[in-house]
């Protein structure tokens, strides 16, 4: 990637005096823009080869599954025919991915709607959730996981260890049970299940389909209220799975930092812990915790299948488990692409935002 | 580090920690007791594994210790709170004993989890060595493949996979380790890498052993270690992702005693009969626990670099 040192007719070898010339750093950032989009290409590809075979190992008959029982034969083989059963699997496979790019997951078996249409109602649902999960989650977890590397193995630290090892040992679905027994059924602080009580359902006009900003648009601070209490539990149980991660990893980026040779040094020179840690340490782990926390986004946008049945919310989890339940395979693949695409489209994120904000991981 | 346990005598106490090894077996004894001496020292990891020893037990005696029937019905003595007569946990809706359903289910756990920490890792190693083993390639694309792979949504492939086999333990096993294998070829094909190029590896193949004699006899002993370590840390993950795919309805099917089923039973119950639900959920969290004490111990031991300086 380096240019070639010229050889003059002289004889002589000059070496270039720009180690990288204009035009190679621009020729190196457009090369790793092809590999980038490369690699988001092939894995979705990939994806998409996945659930296809998915879809091809399923022992019920697509189109039995279309046309019914009873149907006879000619129309069976018509049907047949149009949905390309008969075409080499490498042909189906590739209408499949035609289909895809064209945002055409088939029509839904239980509602007989497009599955994209009824993805995108559900979607922010799952996003609403998520994303106040992980604001929890980093709210408490970088603060926690800063607090038990400075205060290393003292009994903050211990406090924190166990924190994160019973939420990496806990079944999501199970607390979400307990907790809605205590919080709901017994002391009665917050809302069930569902998104809004029985009274504010359809009242607030979908914008962006996340109801508390819909709400907040509207100026129905009634229904807000109501919707936050019941987007609370979930919420903060999402968050604690998230908070387990965050602050495991945030302590260790941070003993990495404080067992550096510049700590010492700010030590020495008389800062303040107050400014060791936080104008110097924190300052070196914002990048890889950032990219922490969109990989643990990530991971809550999917792991919130469970908790959204616990809570009967109605996101992109319980719509896949809903259709998995009645063999809706196009609903499922449909939900399993766009939950893929999501999460890959994130991983890439995180790796790219790792690089461009860190210029030694270049 | 069954020997270790009865080192009583001084006799076997000096073969263990002999500086001078005379055979093969003894080298190895001995440095799974040095192991086996940090590890104890570990309080947490000591816990961890007393646990799992202690449910180990459980459920290999599991119809000598249970109580009652797991699948006796009584529907004259249905939902019973815990303490009750003759029933520790209290019963279910059907009046199954709720201990005697928690005991059987212990042997349904283990057996999911030997089963997925035996399939994924082997499959990974497999990938891992032959693509670091033989570069090229093989490895670029069997690299690729685990990349993909490990950029899917793990839980959401396992649901779409146990929706195409059908619901059914053995097909939750399969799809945990189909979405389970990817950080194990990751780990396999670094390892390999290292080994590929030491001396012994040129001299084992200047005797003229093959590529696959090099890799099963001489690479893949060396990758086990990590290996190991990386399983037990995941057993927890193993265990939490069937107990979703059971309470989901999609592994264990309903009269068996499997822990997440009896939670999704116990769900309609759950404002007024807590402890249907509560108890195998109670039991999955301590299983879980006890494999993340233990994993972080092991890792704390044979991987230094990550362990507190």
């Amino acid at each position: 990637m380096t240019t070639e040192p010229t050889v003059p007719s002289t004889g002589t070898v000059v070496m270039p005096v720009k180690p990288f010339p204009a035009h190679s750093r621009w020729k190196l950032g457009l090369w790793a823009t092809v590999r980038t989009i490369g690699m988001i290409a092939t894995t979705l590809l990939g994806l998409l080869l996945v659930t296809f075979l998915i879809g091809r190992v399923m022992p019920i008959d697509p189109v039995v599954a279309v046309v019914g029982e009873r149907a006879s034969k000619a129309l069976y083989e018509a049907t047949r025919l149009e949905m390309g059963l008969d075409k080499p699997v490498i042909v189906q496979f590739a209408l499949y991915l035609g289909d895809v790019l064209q945002g055409d997951f088939g029509i839904s078996r239980l509602n007989a709607r497009p599955v994209l249409e009824d993805i995108i109602r559900v979607f922010p649902a799952t996003l609403e959730l998520a994303t106040l999960g992980t604001l929890f989650g980093v709210l408490i977890g970088v603060p926690l996981g800063i607090v038990a590397a400075v205060r290393r193995d003292t009994w903050v630290d211990q406090v924190a260890r166990v924190v994160a090892l019973v939420g990496y040992s806990m079944p999501i679905f199970w607390l979400g049970l307990i907790g809605l027994l205590v919080f709901y059924g017994m002391l009665g602080w917050v809302g069930g299940p569902g998104r809004v009580g029985i009274f504010y359902v359809d009242v607030v006009p979908t914008i962006t389909g996340m109801i508390l900003v819909d709400s907040a648009l509207e100026g129905r601070w009634d229904v807000f209220r109501d919707a936050l209490s019941h987007i609370v539990l979930p919420a903060a149980l999402l968050g604690y799975f998230s908070l387990a991660y965050i602050s495991r990893m945030t302590r260790s980026f941070m003993l990495e930092q404080l067992n550096a040779e510049y700590v010492t040094t700010a030590r020495v020179k008389g800062l303040s812990e107050w400014e060791v840690v936080w104008k110097h340490a924190f300052r070196n782990i914002r990048v890889p915790l950032l990219t922490v926390i969109v990989l643990s986004y990530a991971g809550l946008l999917e792991g919130s299948v469970l908790t959204e049945i616990i809570f009967a919310w109605p996101g992109i989890g319980s719509y896949i488990t809903t259709a998995l339940l009645s063999a809706d395979m196009n609903a499922v693949l449909g939900g399993t692409v766009v939950v893929g695409l999501v999460f890959v489209c994130l991983n890439v994120f995180a790796d790219l935002m790792n690089s461009v904000l860190d210029p030694r991981a270049g | 580090m069954t020997a270790a346990n009865t080192s009583g005598e001084s006799g076997l106490l000096r073969w263990l920690t002999t500086d001078t090894p005379e055979s093969r077996m003894q080298a190895r004894a001995a440095s799974f007791y040095q192991g086996w001496l940090g590890l104890r020292a570990n309080r947490l990891a000591m816990v961890g594994l007393c646990i799992l020893g202690a449910l180990g037990i459980v459920a290999l005696f599991a119809p000598l210790l249970a109580p009652h029937d797991p699948f006796a019905q009584n529907l004259g003595n249905r939902l019973q709170p815990p303490g009750s007569e003759g029933h520790l946990l209290g019963t279910d809706s059907l009046g199954r004993d709720i201990l005697s359903r928690l005991i059987h289910g212990s042997r349904i756990t283990f057996y999911i989890v030997a089963l997925v920490a035996l399939i994924a890792p082997l499959a990974g190693l497999l990938i891992g060595t032959v693509a670091g083993y033989l570069g090229g390639w093989t490895d670029t694309i069997l690299m690729r493949l685990t990349d993909i792979f490990l950029a899917f949504p793990r839980l959401v492939l396992a649901l779409a996979f146990v929706a195409a086999l059908g619901a059914g333990i053995e097909n939750a096993v399969l799809a945990i380790a189909l979405t389970a294998w990817p950080p194990y070829a990751r780990i396999a094909r670094a390892e390999t890498l290292t080994i590929r190029s030491s001396d012994y590896i040129s001299a084992v193949k200047l005797q003229g052993a093959g590529s696959l004699r090099i890799i099963t006899r001489h690479i893949w002993p060396l990758c086990a270690a990590s290996l190991i370590v990386r399983v037990t840390l995941d057993m927890a993950g193993i265990i939490l992702a069937a107990a979703g795919l059971g309470f989901l309805g999609l592994g264990a099917r309903p009269p068996s005693p499997e822990w997440g089923a009896m939670i999704a039973e116990g769900r309609r119950f759950i404002l007024d009969h807590w402890w249907v639900a509560t108890m195998p959920g109670l039991a999955i969290f301590i299983i879980s626990l006890a494999f993340n004490l233990l994993g972080d111990g092991l890792r704390d031991l044979l991987d230094p670099k990550s362990s507190r300086t």
